[in-house]
């Protein structure tokens, strides 16, 4: 996302679209990555209701996997995970992981 | 037209604070948030006494505490209304980190503030050290010299304050006692004609905009902090521009013009006295009192310290001998005080040297009569012939050693 200048921005501190936050990637601060294995996964969805970043992506009643670019990897989808399919990688690690 | 005006404007007798009220109830605000404090107190009683009377449509906040006044100022604000209200000395300290937000969220609140000293030692009597103390919040601060200026300035303020250019808070201070609690002569213009020089407040953006939500005062990180912090710096200067427009144009309905600074017998003038708020007064006669006896003397009064008119400073300064700059307030382990160091700046950056000597005077309501003015212009006679000031530069007017 460009940044603004100050000319550019609004006068005072105004946002005026509402629900403008999924503009703002806080997946940056990320130090941990969830992973899931969807092999174990039951699509119970309690990720998806413990995820205070709605950041867990489901279709047709399916978890499909995460939302990275707002994921925090605060790590509670894989504490609340039933099943323990879901595992916290270091994201230093899962990036170079990425990158082979 | 203009002429029509000024015969229509009444003579009236008030106590400063009471003219504050009265310029307050012909503005007929949406909302004054404010908690009594000596030497503010008759400023709230007296507008209360309006409101119960219904002769207002304001909606009044008698609230907890001068914190809880600004926080209703800048709620009432972001809602989209004309937020008031009026403090002086340990009020304005206890509001301070709400000046910030009310700044940053650029909220043109209007306030009167009666200057008084901060303790200790315990005193309620007039100095300028509450709103020096606040001179960097981003809010304007002008400052009136006699009764009728109280009122004149207080009604330019919402003008200046909601000027799409400024949109920021701006204080408008008085001496506490010395013209908030002394009968003055104060032409009081007809209410319309207020009511129709500050108009209908159109906010930029409103809270209650239903249709359209809106947030304020959202978090900034480090990536839009700075930027926003810009846009103020940038509003405020704008009102450099402002206030003199808006005093040319309150001229026009009252007959009394006013720009950033004031100069007294000032065009051919050696030695100059340079000072804010009612201590002018005693310096004027004590300038007229020099020419009688031949000395070349000024004034210059500064009205508005934020922002800081440097151009016209140094206009209004630059060819002239000496210049003793007056303070009243107290700031301590300064290189001088807060006129003294940005006049200061303002030459150097131009390139320009001037003898120029610092008095901090007046504290916690000590008068300063003429007498004590001749004194120093005197001095200034002095370094003018030598061109040599001796030190110490910072001075503090008669105080016993």
């Amino acid at each position: 996302m460009r940044l603004k200048s100050w000319k550019e921005l609004e006068t005072g501190v105004v946002i005026l679209e509402p629900g403008n936050s999924v503009l703002y990637r806080t997946g940056t601060w990320r130090t941990f990555r969830p992973i899931i294995d969807m092999e174990k996964c039951t699509h119970c969805m309690f990720c998806w209701l413990y995820c205070p970043d709605g950041s867990i992506l489901v279709k047709d009643s399916k978890v499909i996997g995460i939302d990275y670019e707002h994921c925090k990897g605060c790590g509670i989808c894989a504490r609340e995970c039933p099943k323990k399919a879901v595992t916290m990688v270091e994201e230093v690690k899962a990036r170079m992981e990425e990158a082979k | 037209m203009a002429e029509v005006m000024v015969r229509k404007a009444e003579v009236k007798a008030l106590e400063g604070d009471k003219a504050v009220a009265e310029a307050m109830r012909q503005i007929n605000p949406d909302v004054v948030a404010a908690y009594p404090v000596t030497p503010q107190t008759e400023i709230v009683m007296e507008f209360s006494q309006f409101v119960a009377e219904g002769l207002v449509d304001t909606e009044f906040i008698p609230v907890e505490s001068e914190f809880a006044a600004m926080s209703s100022c800048v709620g009432a604000s972001c809602a989209g209304a004309r937020a008031m209200s009026a403090t002086c000395g340990p009020g304005l300290e206890l509001m301070w980190e709400n000046l910030w937000v009310a700044s940053g969220l650029r909220c043109p609140i209007v306030m009167a503030v009666v200057n008084r000293s901060h303790a200790a030692p315990l005193n309620i009597l007039t100095d300028q050290t509450d709103m020096m103390g606040s001179r960097d919040t981003g809010w304007i601060e002008i400052y009136a010299e006699n009764h009728q200026e109280v009122y004149d300035n207080f009604i330019q303020a919402v003008r200046i304050a909601e000027h799409p250019d400024v949109l920021l808070p701006i204080m408008c201070g008085h001496a506490g006692f010395v013209l908030g609690h002394t009968l003055g002569r104060v032409e009081v213009l007809p209410d319309e004609v207020v009511r129709n020089f500050v108009g209908e407040y159109k906010p930029l953006y409103s809270l209650l905009d239903i249709d359209q939500p809106k947030t304020f005062g959202a978090y900034d990180h480090w990536d839009y902090f700075f930027e926003h912090r810009r846009q103020v710096f940038e509003a405020i200067n704008n009102a450099l521009r402002v206030i003199p427009e808006i005093g040319q144009e309150y001229g026009k309905i009252s007959g009394r013009y006013y720009g950033l600074v004031e100069p007294y017998r000032l065009d051919d003038a050696d030695v100059v006295i340079m000072i804010i708020g009612s201590g002018a007064g005693a310096c004027r006669e004590a300038v007229d009192e020099m020419r009688e006896k031949g000395t070349k003397a000024g004034m210059l009064k500064v009205r508005c310290f934020r922002p800081f008119p440097a151009e016209e400073v140094v206009k209004a300064l630059k060819d002239k001998k000496a210049v003793a700059v007056m303070d009243r307030c107290a700031c301590f382990g300064a290189e001088g005080s807060p006129l003294f160091i940005e006049t200061c700046a303002a030459f150097f950056n131009r390139g320009l040297r001037m003898k120029l000597i610092n008095y901090f005077y007046g504290l916690g309501g000590r008068d300063t009569i003429p007498s004590e003015f001749c004194d120093i212009f005197y001095e200034l006679s002095q370094i003018a012939e030598t061109g040599e000031i001796k030190p110490p530069f910072v001075r503090y007017l008669a105080v016993r050693e």
